[in-house]
């Protein structure tokens, strides 16, 4: 699997960034710059005491329960509105209202409705990213094989055997690319959400961390958080991009 | 004991040009009986797709009346659809395919062995769709419509786009193994030639809106079917045969 030829520019270009860093940490000066040297003692330091594991672990499960939350909730009111003309034409003012809410907003109305709990805290990331599931979702029911379904009537296919081998596999793309962005946005606002009301978390320490103008302890934290996203990128995106794509020649 | 009864008053479809409604079927009446082989033939584009989608319950919006044979088997399907595009799931190896449209795949197994031994396909049974050629998805297609064992089967031109070799190779296939099994058939062609050498019986439809203008017996016996004089010297009694043109168009 692991070819130099293929990894070796990935490799020198992580280089270049990380020698770009430091000679610009070396020519300021500046304790708002700390060196990639001095981020990673911290970063390691905190890997030690498990101060870094703990909250990226809380935040870890801020982020699975809204993304499974909003993954369940948008797909099915996408999968309903691309199936039915009435459902789409009834709710596509609400879905395109609720696109353009600012994240902000949905948050401290969720805080101020439901008081600084976990449940307002989940509730309010899953529901800025419901909307944008539901479109790429009702975009992939809508672009659905009349041939094939057609085939599964006459067939006398049940509901779910058609849902599950005739519609599924057509819609796993559009669940495979609103997963994707999915994550990419929750990570972001669930960062916000524990910065505005909950008291642990990377958000949370990102926060104390700017109060105290710990600059070192922000990158590290974010060192760490990128690092956590990337592996889950390659441990479960790809194996499901690969298996969903397989029939493909 | 009578296998299928179609009684159509009229089939209307949305004009292509400008408002209003075009008729395409037109007081099309006729029965089959169980386990008799039924051509029907008729120009281009006069109805004998959508005659089957409502034969099959896939367009219920018609005046009429269709009486199904009633099924005995306890399997999904009562009917099997082989379609002028195979339709089979690309993202389904071929028997996955075909057990989708068994209810309990386990006690067919023997069937779906045998129908594939038959059909040349057992060595491409985990195979995608997209690795075989159309004669072989055409088999496989066959294959599946078999399987469920069905009280009727409705064939839509499923000869198209072959060469005349692997043509003739595939009716001989569906001949062989519909003499094994037999069960009610309705074969839509454009294909005079390929009617008579098919076909107990064969239908001909008017151009739209269609309606039936002949029923004829195929009286040549079976096993002198090959003998092209034969059916050449047949073609002529039929009436509006001029109109569907040579067997090999």
């Amino acid at each position: 699997m692991f070819s130099l030829k293929e990894h070796a520019p990935r490799l020198a270009s992580i280089l270049l960034f990380f020698l770009l860093w430091e000679v610009g940490a070396l020519a300021l000066d500046n304790r708002l710059l700390p060196s990639p040297g001095a981020v990673f003692s911290i970063l390691l330091d905190g890997l030690k005491s498990g101060e870094i594991p703990y909250h990226i672990a809380i935040t870890l499960g801020r982020v699975a329960a809204s993304f499974v939350l909003a993954m369940a909730i948008g797909s099915a009111i996408g999968i309903a509105m691309g199936r039915s003309r009435l459902l789409d034409r009834l709710f596509d003012s609400w879905l395109i209202f609720f696109l353009n809410v600012p994240a902000l907003v949905v948050i401290l109305l969720a805080y101020v409705w439901f008081g600084l709990i976990e449940a307002a805290a989940i509730l309010a990331v899953a529901v800025n990213k419901i909307p944008n599931i539901a479109v790429t979702l009702r975009e992939g029911s809508r672009a659905l094989d009349r041939d094939y379904l057609d085939m599964a009537k006459s067939f006398h296919l049940s509901s779910i055997r058609t849902f599950r081998h005739v519609i599924l596999p057509q819609l796993s793309p559009y669940f495979l690319a609103s997963a994707r962005s999915g994550l990419a946005l929750i990570w972001k606002i669930v960062l916000v959400v524990e910065l505005l009301g909950r008291s642990d978390g990377v958000g949370f320490q990102l926060h104390l961390y700017f109060q105290l103008f710990d600059v070192s302890s922000i990158l590290a934290y974010t060192l760490a958080f990128i690092a956590v996203v990337l592996v889950i990128e390659m441990t479960a995106f790809r194996p499901l991009d690969r298996r969903a794509l397989r029939w493909r020649r | 004991m009578s296998g299928i009864q179609v009684d159509i008053h009229a089939k209307h479809f949305p004009a292509t040009t400008g408002a209003g409604l075009r008729k395409v079927l037109n007081a099309l009446r006729f029965s089959a009986e169980r386990g008799e082989f039924l051509a029907i033939v008729g120009p281009s584009g006069c109805g004998k797709t959508t005659l089957l989608n409502l034969i099959a319950g896939l367009d219920l919006a018609y005046e009429g009346n269709v009486e199904l044979p009633a099924a005995s088997g306890k399997d999904i399907s009562a009917i099997g659809y082989v379609f002028q595009n195979p339709r089979l799931l690309p993202w389904r190896t071929v028997l996955e395919n075909i057990h989708l449209v068994l209810e309990h795949p386990g006690k067919k197994a023997a069937i779906v062995e045998t129908l594939l031994e038959e059909a040349g396909l057992l060595e491409f049974q985990d195979a995608y769709p997209g690795k075989l050629s159309l004669g072989q998805c055409r088999r496989a297609a066959i294959v599946r419509a078999f399987a469920p064992e069905p009280n009727l089967l409705l064939m839509d031109e499923p000869f198209v786009s072959l060469d005349a070799t692997t043509a003739e190779r595939l009716r001989q296939l569906l001949l062989r193994i519909w003499q094994a099994r037999p069960t009610t058939v309705l074969f839509v062609t454009h294909d005079l030639g390929e009617a008579i050498a098919l076909a107990d019986r064969i239908l001909v439809l008017s151009d739209i809106p269609a309606t039936v203008v002949a029923d004829v017996s195929v009286t040549i016996p079976r096993e002198k079917r090959m003998d092209a004089a034969l059916i050449d010297e047949f073609r002529r009694r039929i009436p509006e045969s001029r109109a569907t043109g040579p067997s090999n168009s």
